[in-house]
């Protein structure tokens, strides 16, 4: 039995009625860092949005200085090693004021590379200096396109500078993405999340 | 009562089942001729607290009453006082409307280092009548006890000197007490016109 309201149809066979406004960002899982050598989505990306959006918040690393990063793989594969290139521009500023710059950065991007893709660097492991920010995927399950990526992200680096990065890329592959996995580039995330939405049309 | 719909659970225990979208709409601020802005958590149904991880701030024309910069202050006490220490990076793209004068670059005059002041966000609104400045702020997880509060901006403005100005700006407002209201205001003058929305981005 349908609910109708004033002629809209609000509820009916077991879904809510296409003249119901819902929000179209949809958040499809959450993982939580406590010591872990890596974060891995392995389910939930597929076609049903056109891009996808992680969410990660105050990602606190053991070790100081180091890098969080992501990679991907296609179907149940595990190797996390997909080409990639990539560009890395960072805006920093030191908390005593005797640094500030905008600089591209070689050391961060890639050239059809298969390494951890590098999205918040130098991140301290005081206990207060952690990174946040997102990271969009577009199109994940083309079978025509290699896959776009943006990252605009914010880190408490070691060295007590404030680092606001912009990273863009693709993921050379027309082959379907279905998993991400993030980590840093050494010892553990020790706490933080990470969230991931849908966007839908 | 659960209203259930083909065997599926729609609505229970005064919720619904299904997903309503996670980004929601808490406060709207609407400037006329303010000299500030302010959401306060608590007060007039604004929400700002652990509810959710992040905070979404949208700006929609806002409108100077002088050629001026818009920028933040937080507050861990309530809105008693604002003027937390923070710092951040500054830079912009910038052009000109009459003239070729591009301009990519790292902007000293509008960051922070550990500053108490006004923290920019946005760069040189004009005060012609169809000048004013739109974007976003993004804040990190301002109920934190532990971490320092990030802060993403991304900021356009129609510059008082007939320049389009894309301003990007990010920071941690550096305190471990939660952040529990923010304050926006123009660097000078009054915020004549525009529109503040607040949302939150859900956590489940």
């Amino acid at each position: 039995m349908a609910v109708v309201s004033n002629g809209t149809t609000i509820i009916d066979a077991g879904a809510l009625g296409s003249g119901v406004a819902t929000g179209k960002m949809i958040l499809l899982s959450t993982q939580t860092a406590s010591g872990s050598a890596s974060l891995s989505f392995t389910s939930g990306i597929d076609d049903t949005y056109d891009s996808y959006v992680f969410k990660f918040i105050n990602m606190h690393p053991a070790t100081n200085e180091t890098q969080f990063a992501f990679q991907v793989d296609t179907g149940t594969n595990t190797s996390y090693n997909q080409t990639i290139t990539s560009s890395f521009f960072r805006s920093i500023h030191s908390e005593d004021n005797s640094s500030a710059a905008l600089q591209y950065k070689t050391e961060q991007d890639q050239n059809q590379g298969t390494a951890f893709q590098k999205i918040c660097i130098n991140v301290g492991n005081e206990n207060d200096e952690s990174c946040a920010g997102t990271l969009t995927l577009f199109n994940p399950s083309s079978a025509t396109f290699v896959k776009h990526f943006i990252a605009h992200t914010n880190t408490y680096r070691g060295e007590n500078q404030c680092e606001t990065g912009f990273l863009g890329g693709y993921v050379n592959t027309t082959t379907a993405l279905t998993r991400v996995q993030f980590k840093m580039y050494s010892g553990n995330i020790d706490s933080g999340v990470i969230k991931l939405y849908g966007i839908g049309g | 009562m659960a209203i259930i719909s083909n065997a599926v659970t729609i609505a229970d225990n005064g919720a619904f089942s299904q997903s309503l979208g996670s980004m929601v709409h808490i406060k709207t601020l609407t400037a006329s001729s303010s000299a500030t802005l302010s959401f306060v958590h608590g007060t007039a149904d604004v929400v700002l607290d652990s509810t959710y991880p992040i905070y979404k701030f949208q700006f929609i024309n806002i409108h100077p009453s002088a050629g001026s910069s818009l920028g933040f202050k937080a507050s861990t006490d309530g809105g008693s006082s604002y003027g937390i220490a923070t710092t951040s990076t500054a830079f912009m793209a910038e052009q000109a409307e009459g003239s070729d004068d591009p301009f990519l670059g790292y902007r000293t005059g509008n960051d922070a280092a550990l500053s108490t002041g006004l923290i920019l966000i946005g760069e040189s609104y004009g005060a012609d009548n169809d000048q004013s400045g739109s974007g976003y702020m993004n804040l990190f997880n301002p109920s934190s006890t532990t971490f320092v509060k990030h802060f993403i901006s991304q900021n356009h403005s129609s510059h008082s000197g007939d320049y389009v100005d894309n301003a990007f700006n990010a920071g941690y407002v550096n305190t471990t007490s939660a952040v529990n209201a923010i304050q926006f205001a123009m660097s000078s003058g009054n915020i004549d016109a525009g529109k503040i929305k607040l949302y939150g981005i859900k956590d489940s």
